[in-house]
């Protein structure tokens, strides 16, 4: 009996050294190879514009929409609360550090992480089963140069600009139905959200998370693109494994990063 | 396929949202600039026997308006006091028998620190320490004088 | 070193995980000439088509090409070899977010400082020669199986290379654009001077284009010679992957327990 349970513990450890640890490790080898090869990317930079603009203009529309609607919301369920207890003027307050803090980079980054980190592995994923990469290898051109560490930095200079724009978006969203909407006075709104905010502890921080979080779900979706079996299914396993795996990893880096930053308050 | 130029008007016009996005957010949500640079201040000390929840760059205010800010919060070992340092907008001067409190602004608000003018003519300077502090509320000992005040009109009437 | 090959492979040996796909192999390539590889899947010719290009290093033995070890180069110098060889891939692999002209224009931008307008004239000579400059701009999703292959031809001689290696490029064409690509091989092979490697098991087209044939079965060389050679080999195994006969040395069952048993069983 006991061999049994001994057994089985045996193939779970191979399971996570085999899989888990190996793929670490090879990851964090791979973003260092990322990172020695990113010459081109800062000097040829159109190739890196060319995947801002995938990475990062194509993702506006579902940022704006969601950081609106996100603020919309908070607007709402906030004023309900803050109400109760006579402190409706608070609304600002309530709406604005919650979306710099927390719901800007985290939401954003779960969005980022859906639409353009599965776009990013399909894409060298693909690029790798048909061949492509290895074609390129062929022609003396190093395909991480080329292809990986331009997307890399597309990704991760996009994620800040587009946290900002979804907590912009929301401020604006919860102003939209706090004040014009139910009727909070538009100059406390605004004038306790300012005293309240401040600049180096709330919207730094939140800029320092979106950074991270870019870099996070950025390398994932490379690393899975270039790991992925060249096969449909590899390509279709790798996506799915992208946005499963930024996702946790946002999660957690906002749980580390929070208890840092907001520690002291 | 986009031609190079379509590209960089396209990401041009990403940046320069995203960048008006990052000082919307510092101009018009947070303080950054109405935050007192440390020029145009002058710092005095203000001594509490207990400060409450009385934080870092909270507000000072005269007759509501803010005229300053919170700066360090000290701990005195030899007088057991609190010291607060205060940044006073260079604008406003205020006499030497000035004194400050401890309020709340709000049921749920911040607390911060408030001056009323004194009627000195000489007005303080840079470094000088108020005379006159009132402490924070602190809700427990609101709520045992009430019990005992309670108490001893019970007694009273007995 | 003075040698009419341009290739030469000495004794190397190749694993993938645990299974050895190539044995102590032996094979020269003569310089100007076209070869073909032949043999069935799995006899490990597209295997030693990626060591001689380098994407591969065997785990024993050497392969030599234009007198250089390829697994004793650093990355640089290996890259620099590389811009002398030209690789066209089973199904093209463009470049698909490119037009065929950016892709046969691709080597060119990526290796050398020639000015648009040269490099202009230049994708369109190459193209011309494949007879598809009038596609240039077409996208790879545009473009037919057959057209994609030769876009892809167009690209690997972009630099001219002196050597171009083939990966099964027959596979999938209708009887024209076999005809077509055949021709192609065989006529740039000779106008650029190089020396091309075909490896391919579509036996009729290889014994018409080629000078030379290497027949491998499980991972070693079993029969070299002229594509006359070929014809009249005796080998077994030969005969049988020439004429394509349904049961020989590779049997037409697989292995499998006696037939009554099975029927009758349980």
């Amino acid at each position: 009996m006991s061999g049994r349970v001994v057994e089985l513990i045996r193939e779970l450890g191979a399971r996570i050294v085999n899989s888990w640890v190996w793929r670490l490790g090879f990851a964090c080898r791979f973003l260092w190879i990322t990172l020695k090869e990113s010459g081109p990317s800062f000097r040829r930079f159109h190739l890196t514009i060319r995947e801002i603009y995938f990475a990062g203009v194509l993702s506006l529309v579902i940022i704006l929409v969601s950081g609106l609607f996100v603020g919309m919301v908070l607007g709402l369920q906030g004023y309900d609360t803050l109400v109760r207890y006579g402190s409706s003027e608070a609304l600002g307050v309530l709406v604005s550090l919650s979306l710099v803090r927390e719901l800007g980079p985290v939401v954003a980054g779960l969005l980022f992480a859906s639409r353009a980190g599965s776009a990013i592995t399909a894409e060298i994923g693909l690029m790798k089963a048909t061949e492509q990469l290895s074609a390129m290898e062929m022609m003396a051109v190093d395909p991480i140069a080329r292809v990986v560490a331009p997307r890399f930095w597309g990704g991760v200079i996009s994620m800040p600009l587009l946290a900002a724009l979804f907590s912009a978006m929301g401020v604006f969203g919860g102003y939209l139905v706090g004040v014009r909407l139910i009727g909070v006075d538009e100059g406390s709104f605004w004038s306790q959200m300012q005293s309240a905010v401040d600049f180096r502890e709330d919207i730094l921080n939140g800029v320092i998370k979106s950074a991270v979080f870019g870099v996070a779900v950025t390398w994932i979706a490379v690393f899975e693109g270039y790991d992925a079996p060249p096969t449909a299914e590899g390509v279709s396993g790798a996506t799915t494994r992208t946005v499963v795996e930024s996702s946790l990893a946002i999660l957690a880096l906002d749980f580390v990063l929070t208890a840092l930053m907001f520690r002291g308050l | 396929m986009m031609t190079r130029k379509e590209l960089d008007l396209w990401v041009g016009l990403f940046a320069v949202l995203g960048i008006g996005a990052m000082l919307f957010l510092s101009l018009k949500v947070a303080n950054l600039l109405s935050s007192f640079s440390s020029a145009d201040v002058y710092p005095i000390k203000a001594k509490f026997e207990n400060i409450g929840g009385l934080k870092v760059r909270a507000a000072v205010k005269s007759a509501g308006v803010v005229v300053g800010r919170v700066g360090e919060i000290r701990f005195d070992n030899e007088s057991f006091e609190a010291v607060v340092a205060l940044n006073i907008d260079s604008r406003f001067q205020f006499p030497k028998d000035s004194s400050a409190k401890i309020l709340t602004s709000g049921l749920l608000g911040e607390q911060y620190v408030g001056i009323t003018a004194g009627g000195d003519s000489v007005n303080l300077k840079a470094g000088d320490t108020l005379k006159l502090t009132q402490s924070a509320v602190v809700l427990e000992n609101l709520i045992g004088q009430f019990l005992y005040n309670k108490a001893a009109e019970g007694d009273g009437k007995k | 070193m003075a040698t009419s090959n341009l290739v030469e492979v000495r004794g190397v040996t190749f694993s993938y995980d645990r299974r050895q796909v190539l044995k102590e192999i032996n094979l020269t390539i003569p310089k100007g000439k076209v070869v073909a590889i032949m043999g069935l899947s799995g006899s490990g010719k597209t295997t030693l088509l990626r060591l001689i290009g380098g994407a591969l290093v065997p785990d024993q033995g050497e392969i030599r090409v234009d007198g250089q070890v390829l697994n004793a180069l650093d990355h640089e110098h290996l890259f620099a070899l590389r811009r002398k060889m030209g690789m066209l891939f089973q199904f093209g692999a463009l470049f698909t977010d490119m037009s065929s002209f950016e892709n046969v224009a691709f080597q060119m931008r990526e290796h050398t400082d020639l000015p648009e307008s040269l490099i202009r004239d230049l994708v369109l000579l190459k193209l011309q020669a494949v007879g598809l400059r009038g596609a240039a701009d077409l996208m790879p999703s545009e473009l037919s199986g057959g057209m994609a292959r030769r876009v892809a031809l167009a690209r690997s001689i972009a630099l001219d290379p002196m050597l171009m290696l083939y990966d099964e490029p027959f596979t999938g064409l209708d009887p024209i654009s076999l005809g077509v690509i055949g021709q192609l091989i065989r006529r740039l092979n000779d106008a650029l001077g190089a020396t091309s490697i075909v490896v391919t098991h579509d036996v009729a087209e290889a014994l018409e284009l080629v000078d030379y044939v290497y027949y491998m079965s499980d991972g070693k060389v079993e029969f070299q010679g002229t594509p006359d050679e070929v014809r009249t080999g005796r080998l077994p195994s030969l005969r049988q992957f020439v004429y394509g006969e349904p049961d020989g040395p590779v049997p037409f069952h697989y292995p499998a327990p006696e037939y009554r048993k099975d029927l009758f069983a349980q």
